[in-house]
């Protein structure tokens, strides 16, 4: 569980000299997941801070092809590639729309949850830095209560959207979370998504310095804080219904979670422990239903 | 349906179904679509030949307008031959992937059904949908037939794919799209000839990595808009080429635009869409009682075929335009656009006539009221006269 990317095989895929801030996670996940997937791959990019860091016209960033496209277009424009390259006669190659959460959560949402429905065969990959940091930190609906933000210059009132629920709801064949602080199992979970035939959805966590206001040689730490307070549990579900939790660090304190970033400052004692109850119901829930998950089919196994 | 000599066989279909029926033998690839009245039957025939077999090609069958034109910028950028059908509210929807389609260069064909936009809501027939694109980059033609629907597909499919600008071919709501006539469909081997598969000579390929349309500084994105640019004037060659070839294949021919009668009229009458078919006959009766009047057809609006628009006002007494559609602020679209190409090159008035907005009827009392008014009417005061509107 404490592996490093550098240890990890597979080509490396993208180029030094990315346009990342110091300590960028986002930066993290694309290396660590076409480690995962390999030169066979399209990247359908909409508006995020990967449109950013992929570099300005004529470079990129990546050594495989990246398909630029507007905001909330990640998973319609790249349901469109995959139908063109199957009408040309390649079933191989991976498809894969990369969007923030802003692209994810709110304005690509519609088209997402359409191509969920038609169970596409793409492979999306949300990475989450719970804000819109390209444009300068705004809130979004994958911010978490109680965050700083430039449009919640207070502190974010109401919960961030369950976005594994939402998308194992419309019952696809995979959806997981993971982390840019546990790669070998993120890289395992991009793996075993590529052999999957449909729509599979990886929501990675990705810490962001200057969002979250934490100093930039913290970012695997935050990381791997929001998994051991249950911030953001590692999780599988299939087909809906099979619930599965990663092998997980034992359980921390949401308060050291949240004391060690900024944007959080604001928040009290009493705010605090209402994270903590808040987690962890969320929590209860999750193992519930990973309890009560039925057994995975025998072609699964 | 019967067989004609030259191996096509003629039957009879509406607006919609010419449309379905030159998409499936364009051998197209990808259609991705959103149902919206009245472009329905567009798509549901396309998904019958797709279920039926009968065509090869992938049908997403999306969520919104939105998603049907990204979708096809997918598929177009992995380079495919691709397809979608629209009107009004959707392609209103579609407005910001219309000009991503155009500034990506995706060869991308659509149908627009020509249906007024809300609010109030409407279903019926008027230009302001696709004349609201006007600036995103697309090449547009304007039909008057279903013969012509159908030809024009086959028609932007080359052009589009030659000068990879995407293309809209646009209809009246109901007078065309759910109006019957005989359409001659040619033999598909002949089609095959004309137009022959897309290959494109840059797409997605994962063995030669590259970005498209990321991020161009001050410093490149100027080029890239010239080239667009540059590419609509190439367009205005290319059209005509594919026009000629057409004739030569299929012996039909429309032009950008069409002069009907005189070339020294006393009155001018121009016209786009199925209007045109009805100003026909009120002009050859008119003519028969001794008037002097011509039409001009305005086929294709983007690129704007200015020099043949200077032709043929040249010698004309008066331009008289018959706009469906209202630029708020401004008056009749098409006369503005004409009042651009004549200024400084023709000196003559060019007089606007708002009607038919909405699908009320343009009948041919219509047109010869717009004819009266013109034949009276000696200013050139650039306001728009509103025909047929209640007190």
């Amino acid at each position: 569980m404490n592996s490093v990317l550098t240890d990890l095989d597979g080509a490396e895929l993208v180029h030094p000299g990315h346009l990342g801030c110091q300590g960028c996670g986002a930066s993290l996940v694309m290396k660590s997941v076409l480690k995962g997937l390999g030169k066979d791959s399209i990247i359908v990019l909409p508006a995020c801070c990967w449109t950013v860091l992929a570099g300005p016209f004529p470079n990129s960033a990546v050594d495989v092809p990246i398909l630029h496209t507007a905001f909330e277009t990640a998973a319609s424009t790249a349901s469109g590639v995959k139908a063109g390259l199957e009408a040309l006669g390649d079933t191989k190659t991976t498809v894969v729309p990369w969007a923030g959460d802003g692209g994810t959560f709110d304005i690509g949402f519609q088209a997402l949850s359409g191509v969920a429905e038609r169970n596409d065969d793409l492979l999306y990959i949300c990475y989450d830095n719970e804000a819109y940091m390209n444009t300068g930190i705004q809130q979004s609906s994958a911010t978490p209560h109680g965050a700083w933000t430039t449009t919640t210059p207070k502190s974010k009132k109401g919960n961030k959207k369950d976005i594994l629920r939402v998308l194992a709801a419309h019952q696809i064949p995979y959806v997981a979370t993971a982390s840019v602080s546990y790669p070998d199992d993120l890289v395992a979970k991009v793996k075993k998504a590529k052999a999957i035939k449909g729509f599979r959805f990886i929501h990675v966590l990705a810490p962001c310095p200057p969002g979250w206001k934490f100093s930039s040689e913290m970012t695997i730490k935050l990381g791997r804080m929001a998994v051991q307070s249950r911030v953001f549990p590692l999780v599988e579900v299939e087909n809906g219904r099979t619930y599965k939790l990663s092998p997980m660090p034992d359980k921390t304190p949401v308060a050291k979670y949240l004391r060690a970033q900024g944007r959080f400052k604001s928040l009290d004692r009493q705010a605090m422990k209402e994270i903590q109850a808040e987690i962890d119901y969320r929590w209860e829930t999750l193992l519930q239903d990973c309890e009560r998950s039925p057994a995975p089919a025998p072609s699964d196994t | 349906m019967s067989k004609n000599k030259d191996g096509s066989e003629t039957i009879v279909i509406t607006g919609n179904h010419a449309v379905s029926y030159a998409v499936k033998m364009a051998r197209t690839q990808v259609v991705a679509a959103y149902p919206i009245t009245p472009q329905t039957q567009v798509v549901e025939l396309l998904s019958k030949f797709c279920e039926d077999g009968i065509m090869d090609a992938r049908f997403i069958k999306v969520e919104s307008e939105h998603t049907s034109m990204a979708s096809l910028i997918g598929a177009s950028s992995a380079g495919a031959r691709t397809f979608t059908a629209t009107s009004s509210q959707g392609l209103a929807l579609m407005h910001e992937m219309l000009h991503w389609a155009a500034g990506a260069r995706n060869p991308i064909v659509m149908a627009n059904i020509n249906r007024a936009l809300g609010a109030p809501w409407s279903i019926w027939t008027d230009q302001n949908d696709s004349l609201s694109q006007r600036d995103t980059g697309w090449i547009q033609y304007y039909c008057e037939s279903n013969q012509e629907v159908f030809d024009t597909v086959l028609q932007a499919y080359r052009v589009a794919e030659k000068v990879l600008v995407p293309v809209m071919l646009v209809m009246d709501a109901f007078v065309l799209s759910h109006t019957a006539e005989p359409v001659a469909i040619p033999a598909q081997e002949k089609i095959d000839g004309y137009l022959p598969p897309f290959k494109p000579s840059i797409k997605l390929d994962t063995n030669a990595p590259a970005a498209y349309h990321g991020l161009a500084t001050p410093d490149f994105y100027m080029e890239f808009r010239k080239k667009l640019q540059d590419a609509q004037d190439k367009a205005k060659t290319v059209i005509t080429q594919a026009d000629d070839e057409f004739a030569s294949v299929f012996g039909r021919k429309y032009g950008q635009v069409e002069l009907y009668g005189s070339e020294n009229p006393d009155i001018l009458l121009v016209t786009s869409g199925t209007v045109t078919g009805t100003a026909r006959e009120v002009i050859d009766e008119q003519n028969a009682a001794g008037k002097n009047i011509a039409l001009l057809k305005i086929r294709v609006f983007r690129p704007f075929p200015s020099s043949q628009v200077r032709e043929a006002c040249a010698r004309a007494g008066k331009i008289a335009v018959l706009d469906r559609n209202i630029g708020f602020g401004v008056g009749g679209i098409f006369a503005q656009e004409i009042r651009a190409a004549l200024y400084g090159h023709v000196d003559v008035q060019v007089q606007s006539y708002i009607a038919g907005l909405g699908g009320r009827d343009i009948t041919p009392s219509t047109i010869r009221e717009i004819l009266s008014q013109a034949e009276t009417r000696d200013e050139n005061n650039g306001e728009s006269i509103w025909v047929g509107v209640k007190e």
